[in-house]
């Protein structure tokens, strides 16, 4: 049990960092791709 | 993208994999706990990029509150953000701990009670920043952020003042407490580990937020010229 507790703390902590890391991936795309139209819009 | 933020990435993923390399292999094993101290070395740590986080989000807030500066306001979200990131994996790994040694996943201790409302907290000012529209948010959600932080010393000095079941701070705590040597530096490598990653996680997410009050610029302008 104590093996498996150790490895799913660590899969857990990396899941989340990985998880928050996609979400900062996904906005910055977004948020290029309109500031981009925006600025030819301009 | 800046050559110091790739400079500063890779920099700490070196950091990252030392720190894992010597929690894992090179520390020894604790004779009571036995392997599953090692989350420590992740909890603690995490903990403590959450505290930072949550410290960096007080002063960009009281500086918000003193200029209305986007930027101070940009950085207060940054560092919100990151910290209930970091606060949700503290209260993740701490029960994935507390059932193997305490025989329980989680109990109302002034501890964990106290971090549980640490996260509620931030996330209701992240709530409040994501929901609400009105023009007065950015000042509403620096407020709570200056109410929200006094939790975080109660959070660091409940062990102190109250008798919890939560383990007695290991470090800086009673006269013949702390670490091994060898499981210090480990702590220590992974404490600057995870500072450091906490650090370019608010960096990134700062400069994405100043971009997207620069789309928001950028949209009320345009607005007030289709007004014209």
């Amino acid at each position: 049990m104590m093996l498996l507790h150790l490895r799913l703390a660590y899969i857990a902590t990396w899941a989340i960092h990985g998880a928050y890391l996609t979400f900062l991936a996904v906005k910055s795309t977004r948020i290029r791709r309109e500031l981009r139209k925006l600025e030819s819009k301009k | 993208m800046k050559p110091s933020l790739i400079i500063f990435s890779l920099l700490t993923l070196a950091l990252l994999v030392w720190g894992f390399h010597q929690a894992i292999f090179v520390a020894p094993t604790e004779a009571t706990m036995g392997d599953i101290q090692r989350i420590f070395y992740y909890h603690v740590p995490s903990a403590f990029a959450a505290f930072a986080c949550f410290f960096v989000n007080l002063a960009a807030s009281l500086a918000y509150l003193k200029t209305r500066n986007a930027r101070a306001d940009a950085l207060a979200l940054a560092s919100a953000q990151v910290g209930v990131v970091f606060c949700t994996i503290v209260l993740i790994t701490g029960p994935l701990w507390a059932r193997p040694v305490w025989g329980i996943w989680w109990t109302w201790d002034a501890r964990l009670t106290s971090t549980l409302l640490l996260w509620l907290i931030y996330v209701s000012y992240l709530l409040l920043r994501r929901f609400s529209h009105a023009g007065s948010m950015p000042v509403l959600a620096a407020v709570l952020a200056v109410f929200g932080s006094v939790d975080v010393v109660f959070v660091y000095m409940s062990i102190r003042w109250f008798r919890t079941q939560h383990p007695q701070p290991v470090l800086a705590g009673e006269p013949g407490s702390g670490l091994a040597p060898e499981m210090l530096h480990a702590f220590f490598i992974n404490l600057i580990a995870f500072s450091a990653f906490g650090a370019l996680l608010v960096w990134v997410r700062y400069l994405l937020e100043r971009q997207q009050q620069r789309v928001e610029e950028l949209h009320a302008h345009a607005a007030v010229g289709g007004a014209l």
